[in-house]
């Protein structure tokens, strides 16, 4: 329970977001600490990727703070979000389908020549070295990525969020394009990324997906968090009714969202 | 940017052979179509004004002045080829041609003479700064209502379009300014802006020993990665192939003469006795051409191995992503636009110096061709998907269907309809060509 007296890693403290009059966010908390991992969870529309997304810096939020290990971030876009050491690996995996997979790895920070012109072939190189350890089988470099499948676009996506020494990793829905087999893998990946000390958050809206893999889960529901509360704590069914009935189990903290009974 | 699967050096035996030389060389097969459909033009033309080998479109003289025509439209669509892998169109790039070169007609013969006097050695130069500055300025106000305000490429240069072709008719008051500066004028082409038969070959060689070191630098840094290399003897195909097309291409252009009246004037000039026969004075290439041509180089250069380039791509194939990645696609989209605009402006030069005139109606209908150029070499308008050499070759096939028509005689009505058929004919072929590659 030492997690309870460290910094936590990212704190995003009273966040708002409003879409015209639809509160897409309300005042939600959210944090996570090193090592941890943290199921987000909800049914589509419950402003969990908008949160999330609030932190990788695809949206502007309307109002509260993000703090990254105790100091105040000031998050407008992507790039400032990748400046703090927060990596996004986006449900429809945010690829430029007509490059290639070391053009897409690294995409926004690519490695150049004493010349200032793309060093093609060291990224190339790079991402063979990357793709191996994350997918042996992976061995179309020369392809633009739309010529790959579901799990191979997935691989890439991963490397590109963790190649670049992320601190906070944000995976959205990451299994949703995915078989079984590569299903397990980004588990392990999880667990591998875990071990070293990165904090993720993992998105879904199928708690099946979240629930082997979290230590915490936190629930939203109409854009507010019903409750969060660390997994050994809860059943799935008590988590289950968090995010069906926003009604709040004795094991987990309620927040603004859990039903009034 | 990708070509063939890695493991592709690796050919099975029993592919056929010219399946396997296109695997082994990497290239493109679309390029290849495009060079087919070419040389199905010419050869077309050749014979129905005279013979297949014999006629009147495949001679020095015609292949020069066709040199000397597409320039000006090749070097707009390098540029317009970036535009729409971006998922924009620039329809102003004619009017900017327009407005450019009425500004510069009157600085080089109204503005600046007055404060350097007529014929000044740098008259020449301040003009083309000052254009590249107006259409970099143009193009970047463009890019940025486009970026900043959302306001859709279309409506942004639709309205360009309009406003710099009145913009130019007041520079002028409608009149046609002329002569420009003499110097100024070399850039339009001509005998006197060429450069004759041995600057030329000077150039044909360094241009073979560049594709020389060019391959054997890519095959080094393939060795250096251990990536798989081309095989050795399609890496000299390749090498061979380059260097005659050069030599080829600079005989011609040195096999067309000067018009006798000219070269007899320069003779006159010069003190040197005709002989009977005439004078042959090799004209060699045309600047207006060297220009396209390296522009070509460098377009090549900043789409493939600059960031800026990889960024435009990656944009055009999904620009929510380039977005998410950190790419400051707002930006890029101001610079590319800018440098449509630099490039309209250096069409402008080379149109105003090749009529020696600078007037408010160059460049009508450009922005079509341009466009046309583009997409028939192979750019697709669904943004991601364009070479800089195909709108090269894409400028060469609409002028050699405008220069052979009109060498048959065709109407300038008829014309128009075949370039238009050929238009929708090509997107049609390669839409139909993609959706089968795409099935497997």
């Amino acid at each position: 329970m030492d997690a309870q007296v460290r910094t936590p890693l990212i704190e995003m403290k009273d966040i708002s977001l409003a879409f015209g009059g639809v509160k897409a966010v309300d005042h939600a908390y959210i944090d996570l600490y090193p090592g941890e991992v943290v199921g987000l969870l909800g049914h589509n529309g419950a402003g969990k990727s908008c949160l999330i997304k609030i932190l990788s810096g695809a949206y502007k939020r309307d109002g509260g703070q993000i703090f990254v290990a105790g100091e105040e971030a000031h998050i407008a876009n992507p790039r400032d979000a990748k400046k703090y050491g927060i990596e996004t690996v986006y449900q429809a995996l945010a690829l430029a389908d007509n490059v290639d997979a070391a053009s897409n790895l690294y995409l926004g920070r690519e490695l150049l020549t004493r010349w200032g012109t793309l060093d093609d072939a060291s990224m190339e190189a790079e991402a063979r070295k990357v793709m191996g350890r994350l997918n042996p089988n992976f061995r179309r470099f020369k392809e633009p990525v739309s010529a790959l499948s579901g799990g191979q676009r997935q691989s890439v996506a991963i490397a590109r969020a963790i190649h670049f020494n992320a601190r906070i990793l944000i995976m959205d829905e990451p299994t949703a394009a995915l078989g079984p087999a590569e299903t397990a893998q980004v588990g392990e990946l999880v667990k591998q990324l875990k071990s070293e000390g990165i904090g993720i958050f993992l998105i879904s809206h199928d708690i099946h997906d979240v629930f082997d893999l979290a230590d915490r889960v936190t629930v939203m529901k109409n854009g507010q968090i019903v409750g969060s509360g660390r997994v050994e704590d809860m059943t799935k069914d008590e988590v289950l009714g968090m995010i069906i009935l926003g009604k709040c189990p004795p094991g987990a903290i309620p927040g603004p969202g859990a039903m009034q009974s | 940017m990708t070509t063939a699967a890695p493991g592709a050096t690796h050919a099975a035996p029993e592919e056929p052979v010219f399946r396997r030389l296109l695997r082994a060389t990497e290239i493109d097969t679309r390029m290849l179509g495009m060079i087919f459909a070419l040389l199905l033009i010419w050869f077309g033309f050749n014979l129905m004004s005279g013979g297949l080998f014999s006629g009147l479109f495949l001679t020095p003289r015609n292949l020069w002045n066709l040199s000397v025509q597409t320039s000006s439209i090749a070097i707009m669509g390098t540029g317009m080829v970036l535009i729409i892998v971006m998922r924009h169109i620039d329809l102003s790039v004619g009017s900017i041609i327009g407005f450019v070169s009425t500004i510069i007609g009157v600085a080089q013969v109204r503005v600046f003479p007055m404060w350097l006097g007529l014929d000044n050695p740098t008259i020449w130069i301040l003009s083309v700064i000052l254009a590249l500055a107006i259409g970099a300025a143009i193009g970047a106000m463009h890019g940025s209502l486009v970026a900043y305000f959302g306001i859709p490429a279309f409506i942004v240069t639709l309205g360009g379009q309009l406003f710099w072709r009145g913009a130019a008719w007041l520079v002028t008051s409608g009149q046609t300014i002329a002569p420009l500066d003499p110097t100024f004028a070399l850039m339009g082409g001509g005998p006197h802006g060429s450069v004759g038969a041995t600057v030329s070959w000077v150039i044909a060689l360094l241009a073979c020993a560049g594709i020389v070191f060019s391959i054997w630098a890519g095959r080094q840094r393939r060795a250096r990665f251990r990536f798989p290399k081309r095989p050795m003897w399609a890496e000299i195909l390749l090498a061979v192939l380059g260097c005659l097309l050069v030599v080829g291409a600079t005989s011609v252009v040195n096999a067309y003469p000067w018009p006798p009246r000219v070269a007899a004037a320069w003779a006159e000039a010069h003190n040197i006795p005709v002989p009977e026969d005439g004078l042959f004075i090799s004209t060699g290439w045309a600047i207006p051409v060297l220009i396209a041509l390296v522009i070509g180089f460098l377009m090549t250069f900043v789409a493939r191995r600059t960031q800026f380039g990889r960024y435009v791509y990656a944009i055009g194939g999904n620009p929510e992503a380039a977005e998410l990645a950190g790419i400051n696609t707002k930006r890029i989209t101001v610079m590319v636009f800018a440098l449509m605009g630099m490039l309209a402006a250096v069409a402008a030069c080379i149109d105003s110096a090749r009529l020696d005139s600078a007037t408010n109606v160059l460049g009508q209908l450009d922005e079509l061709y341009t466009i046309a150029a583009a997409v028939i070499g192979g750019t697709s308008l669904a943004g991601g998907v364009g070479t800089i050499y195909g709108a090269l070759i894409g400028a060469l096939v609409i002028q050699s269907l405008q220069s052979g028509m009109v060498l048959l005689g065709f109407d300038s009505a008829f014309q128009q309809m075949v370039v238009g058929l050929v238009l929708v004919a090509a997107v049609g072929i390669d839409t139909f060509y993609r959706r089968r590659t795409a099935k497997g």
